[in-house]
């Protein structure tokens, strides 16, 4: 129906739930439901990747998704990454590398590179480069964001999590 | 943008996704992946009154080879899941080949086989491979099931042999010999677009090492993935090498007849088109070299 769906799933460890119109993207949810607006929205049909987020351990477009089919799944956006104020090993290195400008671009980066460190945690430079394909940065030219995520693939295989 | 209003309902059966297509008419769609759908709804290019999704049909998804040795996939199977799966590796190299050139690893995620087949774009990966393989797509719709060759399938730009409400169920791949010598090329701008047109080339040889069957298919090159019969007649009986493979790649040439867009002239395609039979013949025969990795 149009009408409103009822919606409980879990986002970056905290159960939440919502009504919603069938139409509204889990990106819109997100944002303008549960207020979590780190997750950005560039060109809402697929190309950008700054909407990026990852569902029930894969990295998927928010604004390609409707919030009803993410019911009972397991989120994790930009703002579940970091514990506490405390960057993860990943947003380290991107600060440290200053692999991010305007940031605009940052949470679907983070967000895919998180999934990617996880699938494989020693990636070569071509692999890094071929997984981030799918994300459009304007600023950094992509060298600085594939040096952060090479150096974090590192840092984590030496132990820090 | 963002979507116009639809309804929204998800079916834990194929059967009951029947009964719902056909309750609400013609404007009603099936929603798999979404990874072309939901664009053209947020460009207001599509506005469905309702949406049928797939999703929760476990039916729809899976691998599996028979005992024929014939590989079926569930239409609901996802793209990634085709490119990481070890059983299609083997079962079909070709198809496995072609699946990380498929848009980008978040795209992957969630596109399903079944959704690109039914999109139909002519320039996408996945149409040219059942093509390429003479593969046939089970469906069910209001008249039954049924199974409708590679072949017959893609009409035209966006637009396939499917009737109104009919479902892909499942794609059937023909047995794939161990030494099977094949190759998947493609030029797109960037990793990750849509090919400005792609090759799928394999052929089997046979005792005394003559070409005992042969399959060029061109995608990005016509209105639907299109075969090239010149090029595989020449190929046909003929001892591999790179003379014959030249001649292949000028008979491709010759019967491409592609269109120009804003990504690439006709010139270039057929130009391309031409340099990526050879190169992919090449690799085929390289790769059934003892010794061969990757
Ligand atoms: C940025 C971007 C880049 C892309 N690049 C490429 C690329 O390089 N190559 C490529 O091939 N594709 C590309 N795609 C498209 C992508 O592969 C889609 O996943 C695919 O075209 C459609 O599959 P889907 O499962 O997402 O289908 P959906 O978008 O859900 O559906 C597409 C159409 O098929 C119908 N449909 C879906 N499933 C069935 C079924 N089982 N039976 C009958 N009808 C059905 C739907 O009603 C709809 O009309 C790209 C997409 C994006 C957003
Ligand atoms: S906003 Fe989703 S990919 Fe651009
Ligand atoms: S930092 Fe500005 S778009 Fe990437």
């Amino acid at each position: 129906m149009t009408e409103q769906h009822h919606l409980t799933l879990t986002v970056n460890g905290r159960a939440h739930s919502c009504d919603v119109e069938p139409r509204m993207t889990l990106a819109d949810c997100l944002r303008e439901r549960l207020d979590l607006t780190g997750t950005h929205l560039g060109c809402e049909h697929g190309v950008c990747g700054a909407c990026t987020i990852i569902v029930d351990g894969a990295a998927v477009r928010s604004c390609l998704m409707f919030a009803v089919q993410a019911e009972g799944a397991e989120i994790t956006t930009v703002e579940g990454l970091a514990d506490g104020e405390t960057l993860s090993v990943l947003q380290q290195a991107f600060h440290d590398n200053f692999a991010l400008q305007c940031g605009f671009c940052t949470p679907g980066f983070l967000t895919t590179a998180e999934t990617i460190l996880a699938e494989n945690p020693s990636p070569t430079r071509a692999e890094v480069q071929s997984a981030i394909s799918g994300n459009i940065c304007r600023c950094t030219g992509y060298v600085p964001i594939i040096d952060a995520i090479l150096e974090a693939a590192e840092r984590r295989r030496a132990g820090k999590k | 943008m963002k979507p116009p209003k639809f309804d929204y309902f998800a079916p834990d059966s194929i059967e009951s996704a029947l009964t719902l297509i056909a309750e609400h008419g013609d404007d009603a769609r099936y929603l798999a992946g979404g990874q072309s759908l939901v664009p053209m709804m947020n460009f207001r290019v599509a506005a469905p009154s309702a949406l049928i999704d797939l999703n929760g049909i476990a039916t729809l998804r899976g691998i599996k080879v028979d005992k024929n040795s014939r590989l079926h996939i569930g239409a609901m199977t996802r793209t990634r899941e085709i490119e990481m799966d070890s059983t299609i590796a083997s079962a079909n190299p070709l198809l496995h080949a072609a699946a990380p050139h498929i848009a980008h690893i978040q795209i992957r995620n969630r596109g399903t086989i079944g959704g690109s087949l039914a999109h139909a774009d002519p320039a996408a990966e996945m149409p040219g491979i059942v093509l390429a393989c003479n593969a046939e797509i089970n469906s069910i719709g209001p008249a039954g099931p049924r199974s409708i060759a590679a072949g017959d399938f893609f009409e035209g730009i966006y637009s396939t042999a499917l009737q109104d409400g009919e479902m892909i169920t499942e794609i059937v791949f023909p047995p794939w010999p161990a030494a099977r010598c094949w190759a998947f090329q493609e030029i797109s701008r960037r990793e990750g677009d849509f090919a400005m047109i792609g090759i799928a080339a394999w052929f089997d040889l046979n005792e005394t090492g003559e070409i005992s069957a042969a399959s060029l298919t061109a995608i990005g090159a016509g209105d639907t993935p299109l075969r090239l019969p010149a090029a595989e007649e020449i190929l046909s009986g003929q001892p591999p090498g790179d003379v014959l493979f030249a001649e292949a790649a000028q008979a491709a040439v010759n019967e491409l007849d592609p269109g120009s867009d804003l990504h690439a002239s006709a010139e270039y395609r057929r130009e391309v088109g031409g340099v990526l039979v050879e190169r992919a013949l090449k690799t085929a025969l390289q790769r059934e070299a003892p010794g061969y990795t990757a």
